[in-house]
């Protein structure tokens, strides 16, 4: 058995039948809180004939309606946001179609909520104090930096706010600074040990004993790898900005699932098809409800994100349920160095550029030692057609620029002859990953 | 006095090239002069042929994306600087070259493809100076 680590023992390990007990209480105050100050909620809720009196047990969860990603779009910006403006004091976005992206905002105890969450993600690895905590993650409106960086704070660890990027000098301040936790993608970790290995830094001489990884899906094979390049314990963290950004759910020593912060994120796993829940031990979609935040109460907010919830007691004493690592999507969203991409973006940007039919193809890859690539293949119109080469490379920057501005991903452009990519009847095959992220 | 020339958009994936060299062959079409420019992804073939609307027709037929273009095909002396004569006149008259590729035929001349900037322009530029340029008929003769 590894070494168990807590940051809040009390909660972390509460006897379920006290867990559940909380649980109860503050779905009905969120359900409370929902229906009084968002319109959507209000509707809904009325809709489905339940109020928060009705919420006696966490069986009544069940009644309740589910919320999707369009509610936040159709709703855009702050259009369900609980609680007035001055009561903010965070916003962040992730990517979407333009004006459409996803807005989520924070009170003051939410955030104080999110880095608690996230000290009990990096306590789980052992971090204390003591160390020092190289953050890797992208800050800005992206929540993975600025939330693994008020966590490790919370901790008392020394935070390196070094973000993303400029790899030599990432190894180098590791290097220099004596840096004892890493966080970032699981990709970029990979690109560390690589850009390492050529400046002929090793890992194994140096302070850095572990790892928190997230943001996007990873493999066993991955985690084999990262421990031996890096000599680290690599653990699989877990979050969507939706529900509060990293630290939803983080993985102990055992490295034996993702243990849910159950008392601020309820659970649920449900057939995406019928919106029924699965059976114990089934695959299905995660299904998310937060019982604290104040600024964005979500309530069964499907995540797409297929998974299964083991009930089973973690050898580190932690009562709360653990999930699988991420086995897929129930939608066409893809997850490239960290950012989330949908199809959809891409066609909602070609579909306005002269010169280029609607048909597109996406190919994903990841390369040893490299950043997930991102290759769009876009059909030129036979009427623009040009034999001059400088048109067709206008036309391709052109289509470069529009798209890294909607996704804010940097992407190669692959320039396709008309009718080069397959039509199909019905759904189109938009995507080709060859990462192998779900074996 | 313009020259019709024939442009292929060709992906950079093997065969294809063939594809077109094909369909040119089995419908009795002669290839005068070609170049290609090419990309990492892709290339565009141009093609001066002795029925550039057939071509065009046929290359179409067999799915390729094609293009029709005018070009200016210049005579030029078969000897060290025959192009350089052409070139100059083009640079004195401040015309761009988009691209120029070359050809010799079996009577001591080569003929020059030119795309330029400003076609009217250049082509009386070249004529004033006693170069002589070659039309459609001509070429595709040969």
């Amino acid at each position: 058995m590894a070494q168990a680590f807590y940051w809040q023992r009390e909660i972390e390990c509460m006897p379920r039948a006290d867990l559940e007990k909380l649980q109860g209480a503050r779905l009905r105050k969120v359900v409370a809180a929902a229906t009084e100050r968002v319109p959507l909620y209000r509707e809904r809720l009325t809709q489905a004939g339940v109020t928060a009196d009705d919420i006696n047990s966490l069986d009544d969860l069940r009644r309740l309606p589910f919320t999707v990603k369009d509610d936040l779009r159709d709703t855009f910006p702050y259009g369900m946001f609980a609680v007035p403006m001055e009561q903010v004091v965070r916003i962040h976005a992730s990517s979407g179609t333009t004006g459409k992206q996803t807005v989520v905002g924070y009170t003051r105890h939410d955030i104080g909520v999110w880095a608690e969450v996230i000290a009990r993600t990096l306590a789980a690895g052992g971090t204390t104090a003591a160390d020092i905590v190289h953050n890797a993650y992208g800050y800005g409106l992206f929540t993975g930096g600025l939330g693994l960086h008020y966590g490790s704070e919370l901790i008392g660890a020394a935070v390196i706010p070094v973000s993303g990027g400029q790899t030599k000098r990432q190894v180098q301040i590791m290097h220099d600074f004596g840096s004892t936790v890493l966080c970032c993608t699981p990709s970029y970790a990979l690109v560390i040990a690589e850009t390492a290995a050529e400046m002929g830094v090793e890992f194994a001489r140096l302070p850095l004993r572990v790892g928190f990884f997230g943001a996007e899906p990873w493999t066993d094979g991955m985690r084999a790898e990262m421990e031996q390049k890096l000599a680290v314990d690599a653990l699989d963290i877990y979050g969507l900005s939706e529900i509060i950004g990293p630290g939803v759910a983080y993985e102990c020593l055992e490295k034996a699932g993702l243990h849910i912060a159950e008392d601020h994120f309820l659970p649920e796993v449900i057939n995406p098809d019928t919106g029924e829940p699965v059976g114990a031990g089934e695959r299905g979609e995660l299904v998310l409800t937060t019982l604290t935040k104040e600024a964005l109460p979500l309530i069964r907010y499907r995540t797409r994100d297929l998974t299964v919830l083991d009930e089973t007691r973690c050898a580190c004493g932690r009562t709360c349920r653990r999930m699988r690592r991420v086995t897929g999507r129930s939608d066409d969203m893809l997850i490239i160095r960290g950012v989330n991409v949908f199809p959809s973006q891409i066609e909602s940007v070609i579909v306005g550029i002269e010169g280029v039919s609607p048909h597109y193809l996406l190919a994903v890859d990841r390369k040893p030692g490299k950043m997930d690539e991102l290759e769009v293949w876009i059909e030129i119109s036979e009427d623009a057609f040009s034999d001059e080469m400088k048109e067709l490379e206008q036309l391709e920057q052109r289509v470069l620029r529009e798209i890294e501005n909607v996704l804010g991903l940097s992407v190669r452009v692959k320039l396709v002859e008309p009718k080069a990519i397959a039509r199909s009847e019905g759904k189109a095959k938009r995507v080709v990953d060859r990462r192998d992220l779900f074996t | 006095m313009k020259v019709s020339q024939i442009s292929v958009f060709l992906e950079n994936k093997s065969g294809r090239l063939a594809e077109v060299t094909r369909a040119l062959a089995e419908n009795d079409i002669n290839i005068r002069a070609l170049c290609i420019a090419e990309t990492m992804d892709y290339g565009v073939l141009r093609l001066i042929v002795n029925d550039p609307g057939k071509a065009k027709r046929v290359l179409t037929e067999a799915g390729c994306t094609v293009t029709e273009t005018n070009v200016l095909v210049v005579e030029v002396e078969d000897r060290p600087g025959g192009l350089a004569r052409v070139i100059e006149v083009l640079a004195q008259a401040g015309i761009n070259v988009e691209y120029v590729y070359a050809f010799v035929t079996r009577l001591n001349k080569a003929f020059v493809v030119l795309r330029v900037e400003h076609m009217e322009k250049a082509a009386q530029a070249l004529s004033a100076t006693g170069v002589r340029l070659i039309n459609g008929d001509e070429i595709y003769a040969m």
